[in-house]
């Protein structure tokens, strides 16, 4: 896994164990790796990954059964939560980008709009 | 917090050439440190003051509060950048002289690692290529059971899969009651396994602290950093 490294790694993981719990390719009560094999196959130091656990675990998208390991929230309406927030902030970005062209807010939505009908 | 190793006001002077001055630098159990410097920072001397295989000038150091002796030697599984394996033995016989020299080696986790890397038992250490050598040094070093574990220059001249195999091996066998110091300047390569990083320039610390901290702090990566704090060197 490539990350940029001027953002917090641990903030990246996040996202995409969130992205993963989102799009269902982590179900909801799911045991998640233990922190080492994550490590492992994402290739970053092992207390990166108990940051995200624990960051994670706090936000309750995550809790730990002692002894067990961790699972990913049973909770749905935190997945959905997960869900509206995400893409919150991938829309934020995208008015930004669109800003920064200075294109107006009714030329952007008539884009969508052609866009997403010409890729039916 | 638990100090592995503890340095105060460290001095290392070569004749009149100072290596080492004033070092002032706390290690922790369960950590990755790196060690980041150019050439002729003092990345190595260092490293050596701490294996106990130079003595300071100045200053003092401890290895789990004891000064360094014999003791502390035990203590510390150091792997320099030479090729020290000896070149007319087989890998095998190279793992049963580790095993014979060090108590606290681990035979069958050696053996594992050696599977893992997939360098063969039978063939002569001085028949290896440059990626199986360092890979054979990283195990001989790893499957030593001790708290401190330096590796210098780990992944310099080595292909894309050794380095992949090593850094992979790092993460993997890392043990949280010890400590790790990985000296390199290839930054970019091992800045995601690092949970903190020293920068030596001339034999002095001019920066140190977390990795995710100063990513936070400064929006930048540290092979960025490194740029910038090695901009004149």
């Amino acid at each position: 896994m490539d990350f940029t490294t001027d953002v917090p790694i641990y903030i990246q993981i996040m996202e995409l164990i969130k992205t993963d719990i989102v799009t269902g390719k982590l179900q909801k009560g799911e045991k998640m790796m233990s922190t080492r094999d994550l490590a492992v196959s994402l290739k970053v130091n092992p207390n990166t990954v108990q940051r995200v656990y624990r960051e994670l675990e706090q936000e309750e998208v995550c809790f730990t059964k002692r002894g067990m390991g961790t699972f990913i929230t049973e909770d749905e309406g935190k997945i959905s939560e997960l869900k509206e927030s995400l893409a919150d902030e991938k829309v934020k970005l995208f008015i930004e980008a669109m800003r920064s062209l200075n294109l107006n807010i009714e030329d952007v939505i008539r884009k969508i709009k052609f866009y997403e009908e010409a890729s039916r | 917090m638990n100090y592995l190793i503890n340095c105060i006001n460290l001095q290392k002077n070569y004749l009149k050439k100072r290596a080492l001055v004033n070092i002032n630098l706390k290690f922790q159990e369960g950590k990755i440190y790196g060690l980041l410097g150019p050439n002729g920072s003092g990345k190595t001397t260092l490293m050596k003051v701490i294996a106990d295989l130079h003595k300071q000038t100045g200053g003092e150091i401890t290895i789990c509060d004891e000064v360094p002796s014999h003791k502390t030697k035990a203590m510390v599984a150091y792997m320099p950048t030479e090729n020290y394996v000896y070149s007319w033995m087989k890998v095998k016989e190279a793992v049963n002289f580790y095993r014979d020299m060090y108590n606290d080696f681990d035979m069958k986790k050696a053996l594992e690692l050696l599977s893992f890397m997939d360098i063969d038992l039978e063939q002569k250490v001085g028949s290896l290529s440059t990626g199986q050598r360092a890979r054979l040094k990283i195990t001989l070093t790893i499957s030593r059971k001790v708290k401190i574990y330096m590796l210098d220059e780990p992944l310099n001249g080595l292909d894309p899969i050794s380095r992949a195999k090593i850094k992979e091996c790092i993460i993997d066998q890392f043990d949280e009651g010890s400590t790790m110091i990985i000296s390199t300047h290839l930054v970019d390569e091992i800045e995601q396994i690092l949970d903190e990083v020293i920068f030596l320039e001339k034999g002095e610390v001019v920066l140190q602290g977390e990795t995710e901290e100063m990513r936070i702090k400064r929006g930048q990566s540290l092979e960025e950093i490194y740029r910038e704090v090695y901009k004149h060197a």
